[in-house]
């Protein structure tokens, strides 16, 4: 096991290294981003193209009495003004969301939340575009709307899914884990029970690159040609061929350059449909390209969990049992992004990383009239929801017993000969080795020091807080035996080819959204074959080019297609090694592999290297009996098991005592992701990550008034930290590495932003012991941590 | 109406409405990509482009507003094969990834190394507030910045010398 403290990077460190394998490496595709030379969706321009803009409903609920296109249809550039009527007559007004619910492509019958889509127009610039959406003229009866979600479910609430057979009220699902009798059993013989209600807020991904497409249907090939911002191109070229019926051989999904995606861009939105139907009844190609207003009101939330949460334990601080009982708005149409299984996703994680005798925990979904999605803002299948309600609770167990939060995570953690573990709600955690991970954090943040530094503070009422989170994640979605979305097993394809020169190209089925594929993928085969990664070449995100897979989101491009990369190379390997034997004349059993090249054992002077032998491979001259030529290999990887990355994460915060301000001091990040294939992508990935958590614990909510207005609708009103909110962040590691991957790599995309929330509540929460805080829900605004002062928090919703 | 300005040192003349945003007429007009829209808000920055040297926010300002003015986008940061340190500095602290913002942010950076040589990070955490980086967290731009200063010091020092 190593655990290493990451030194500040400095000014005169060598940077420009260049590994043949894992290790620091400069990213290849810096060079066309750092020119402007990226290719983004609005960047694609097409001969003859036009431009899609979107008319939203005003209203969270409302019947549509009528539309009148006339005027919009008349006003200048305008080529085609499309409603849900228009639809409903070709079959398109409706679709399927990813947890097999429908969705309105447009609003047919009525509307469910404010910014859904009502009709569109298709125009010659997007100025015209915008101009007609002002002369449709839409009638609308306003119907009063569910926005409390406590109140979805009572008798008297209105009916917002009228549009489902036989559906009499506003429930989704109910789901159930653990084992609630054996739980209350041992609830019921425990010395402590802490019960607190913990919300964890509606909140936005909002990359900087909003969501769009640009659709071009050649009508003489039948052919349809879609550049757009996804995550998951295989996925949606499947669903286009669903939806609009569409042969999927004849359907390219391309996604180019990708500006973040953080979960935003894994849902079908209806502006990429209505840029297909608006190529398809122009003939031109058509580009949907929404603001950020539409952004932030109308495409994939996150989060918005109502949580009671119960933990039981003894007098000397042994957890026993955790026990939680949610409540989840899913807004209007359940567009949850989760394998079809698990319809609260991985949100059955929530033992954390702790050794317990039993947990349970059941669940409610209601709709409501708010946008849908839920499964977003890289929360790995809402264990961000669970490892915040643990670790949440966890703490306000540490303040009962009177017990330092680190001690009590340190005597309860799961033991390194537990694992494999089997948590009590079903989960197998694949290894891990906590307390190393917890110590490090821990000097790194010289936290004895820190507690007598607060403790010097407390006693002149200055108010410092210092909070702990652990958690353990599962990523690498999924086993095909029990994971799948909409019937598509969650697999991912590799592709290599080594060309006659020892060059190589790889071919990806997932999709960087600025994660560093194409170095980080050219790494891992690099690792494998010893061609150094620029000799390679990554090819992703167009599905003419590239294997089928579920593509990047859930932490899941190493751990599922990182896996499919380095068992392809290993494949191609085995392949040069046959050759290998039939060049140096000798058996297969007497060469040994060193990076790169096929040795002669004990005679070292003989050897070939892998680009001699590329070019055997294609070359002239007999190849071993019964081989094909050429150098190359596919694959499609099924894993076994999810993987289980964790850390320990500290952050010390300051509080203004005269204006409720929290100020983020310091926080201090390990993290244990496994294999590390390049150290710089990693902790720029968990910045990332940190600097979400300070959003979302301290800055970001959608908010929504009585009638359903979104008052999160713009960048003035929805907080994303700046420069000035976030500290220099300090990063360390250790490395477990997963027992079942080819190259022990668990992934890390989501750590920062799923372990960091709890950190910095727990450490302002800390900050507060003195007024008898316990608990404040976030975001931890001045105006709430005020109230929190005067002991009136409230719960944000 | 007619609208004549330089961008990267070449002259446009166009015909274009009075309404039309600058960040529009860059990148739907004259075809410079580079330079992202994201917020319509003057909050993001992904648009941030120089006008007579100073940094601007080009989705509130009209195209019109640029007539007869110098504007300088990302793509006229290199000298042709060349990057310039800024872009270098990026490269080398890892200052990007999904690379949305990042053309706005090496203008901006840009602009203060040419007023401030050797900034603090509490000088760079200012001039870059008013942008938003959703991936790197920042720590890492600043480190670019600092990077590219202590390289074109040296830089300077050596020319001096020679």
């Amino acid at each position: 096991m190593t655990t290493v403290s990451e030194k500040k990077l400095t000014e005169f460190e060598d940077n420009d290294q260049k590994p043949v394998g894992f290790g620091r490496m400069l990213r290849k595709e810096d060079a066309r981003l750092l020119r402007g030379r990226g290719r983004f969706v609005d960047d694609v321009q097409l001969p003859g193209m036009l431009h899609l803009a979107i008319l939203r409903s005003p209203f969270a609920h409302a019947k549509i009495v009528s539309i009148d296109t006339s005027a919009a249809e008349a006003s200048p550039g305008v080529k085609a003004v499309v409603t849900g009527e228009t639809l409903k007559g070709l079959g398109l007004a409706w679709m399927p969301t990813l947890s097999n619910d429908v969705q309105a492509v447009l609003a047919t019958d009525k509307v469910r939340f404010q910014g859904q889509e009502v009709a569109f127009v298709v125009a010659e610039d997007r100025y015209q575009a915008r101009d007609a959406l002002e002369l449709i003229d839409v009638e609308y009866e306003v119907l009063d709307p569910v926005i409390d979600v406590r109140k979805a479910l009572e008798p008297d609430a209105p009916l917002i899914r009228d549009d489902l057979d036989g559906k009499t009220n506003n429930h989704v699902f109910d789901w159930e884990t653990g084992d609630a009798e054996e739980t209350d059993r041992v609830f019921a013989e425990a010395d402590v029970i802490v019960k607190e209600d913990i919300v964890y807020p509606r909140v936005h991904p909002a990359p900087m690159e909003t969501c769009g497409s640009v659709a071009d249907f050649d009508p003489v090939e039948g052919r349809l040609r879609l550049w757009s911002t996804t995550q998951a191109p295989h996925a949606h070229r499947t669903l286009y061929a669903i939806v609009a019926g569409l042969p999927e051989h004849k359907i390219q999904v391309i996604a180019p350059d990708i500006g973040g995606g953080f979960g935003n861009k894994v849902p079908i939105y209806p502006g990429y449909v209505h840029s297909i139907v608006g190529s398809i009844v122009t003939g031109k190609p058509v580009k949907w390209m929404e603001d950020r207003s539409e952004n932030l009101i109308s495409t994939g939330f996150a989060r918005d969990y109502i949580m009671r949460a119960e933990i039981a334990a003894t007098r000397e601080g042994k957890i026993l049992a955790i026990r939680t009982n949610v409540l989840a708005d899913h807004g209007a149409f359940n567009g949850t992004a989760a394998p079809v299984k698990y319809p609260a996703g991985f949100f059955g994680v929530f033992t954390g990383s702790y050794d317990l005798m039993a947990a349970h925990c059941k669940m409610t979904a209601v709709y409501t009239n708010k946008a849908p999605g839920g499964v977003a803002y890289a929360c790995s299948f809402r264990i961000t929801e669970a490892v915040y309600l643990v670790e949440r609770i966890v703490d306000c167990l540490a303040d009962e017993l009177e017990m330092d939060p680190a001690e009590l995570r340190l005597k309860n953690f799961i033991q390194p000969d537990q694992f494999p573990y089997t948590t009590k709600t079903g989960w197998v955690y694949d290894s891990g080795n906590y307390e190393p991970t917890m110590r490090l954090a821990m000097d790194m943040a010289g936290y004895e020091e820190l507690r007598k530094e607060q403790a010097l503070k407390r006693a002149k009422g200055e108010l410092m807080g210092i909070g702990i989170a652990f958690f353990t994640e599962a990523v690498g979605a999924g086993p095909r035996k029990n994971m799948d979305i909409l019937g598509l097993g969650m697999n991912d394809g590799c592709e290599l080819r080594v060309h006659p020169t020892g060059k190589a190209v790889v071919r990806l089925s997932v999709k960087t959204q600025g994660q560093g594929h194409e170095t980080t993928f050219a790494q891992i085969i690099a690792e494998e074959l010893g061609i150094p990664p620029d000799d390679i070449d990554v090819i992703h995100g167009d599905t003419d080019n590239t294997p089928f897979g579920l593509g990047t989101y859930g932490s899941r491009s190493t751990p599922v297609s990182g896996a499919a990369a380095a068992l392809v190379a290993r494949k191609v390997r085995d392949k040069a090694q046959l050759i290998a034997s039939a060049m140096l004349e000798v058996s297969v059993a007497d060469l040994d592999w060193v990076k790169g090249a096929f040795q002669v054992k004990g005679d070292p002077g003989r050897s070939v290297t892998i680009q001699e032998i590329a070019f055997k491979a294609h070359g002239a001259g007999d190849l071993p009996e019964g081989m094909e030529g050429a150098l190359e290999a596919q694959i499609c990887y099924n894993p076994s098991n999810l993987t289980y990355p964790h850390g320990a994460y500290i952050c010390v915060v300051d509080i203004d005592p005269g204006t409720a301000e929290v100020k983020v001091r310091r926080f201090i990040a390990v993290d244990d992701c496994g294999t590390r294939i390049n150290p710089m992508i990693i902790e720029g990935q968990v910045h990332g990550g940190l600097t979400d958590g300070v959003g979302m614990a301290l800055m970001e909510m959608i908010a929504f008034d009585e009638d359903g207005n979104c008052l999160g609708a713009s960048l003035m009103d929805y907080l994303i930290p700046t420069s000035l909110e976030v500290p220099d962040w300090e990063t360390g590691f250790t490395v477990t590495p997963s027992p079942h991957h080819p190259i022990g790599a668990k992934g890390v995309g989501e750590s920062a932003t799923v372990g960091s929330p709890p950190a910095i509540v727990n450490a302002v929460v800390d900050a507060l012991k003195p007024f008898g805080v316990r608990h404040a829900d976030m975001p931890l605004t001045p105006s709430r941590v005020w109230d929190a002062m005067r002991g009136q928090a409230t719960p944000p919703i | 109406m007619q609208v004549t300005m330089t961008v990267n040192g070449v002259e446009y003349t166009r015909e274009i409405e009075g309404r039309m945003l600058l960040v529009h007429f860059l990148r739907d007009v004259l075809g410079l990509t580079g330079t992202h829209w994201g917020c319509d808000t003057s909050n993001c920055g992904v648009c941030v482009v120089w006008m007579d040297g100073e940094p601007v926010k080009s989705c509130t300002v009209l195209a019109a507003m640029a007539g007869g003015r110098e504007v300088r986008t990302v793509e006229g940061l290199a000298n042709g094969a060349e990057l310039d340190p800024i872009q270098e500095g990026f490269r080398q602290c890892h200052g990007l990834q999904c690379g949305f913002c990042t053309p706005g942010m090496l203008m901006t950076c840009r602009a203060l190394l040419d007023k401030n040589p050797d900034p603090t990070e509490g000088e760079i955490r200012e001039a870059i507030s008013g942008q938003i980086c959703r991936c790197t967290g920042y720590s890492s731009i600043i480190r670019s910045v600092r990077w590219t200063a202590v390289h074109e010091a040296k830089a300077k020092e050596e020319v001096a010398q020679a």
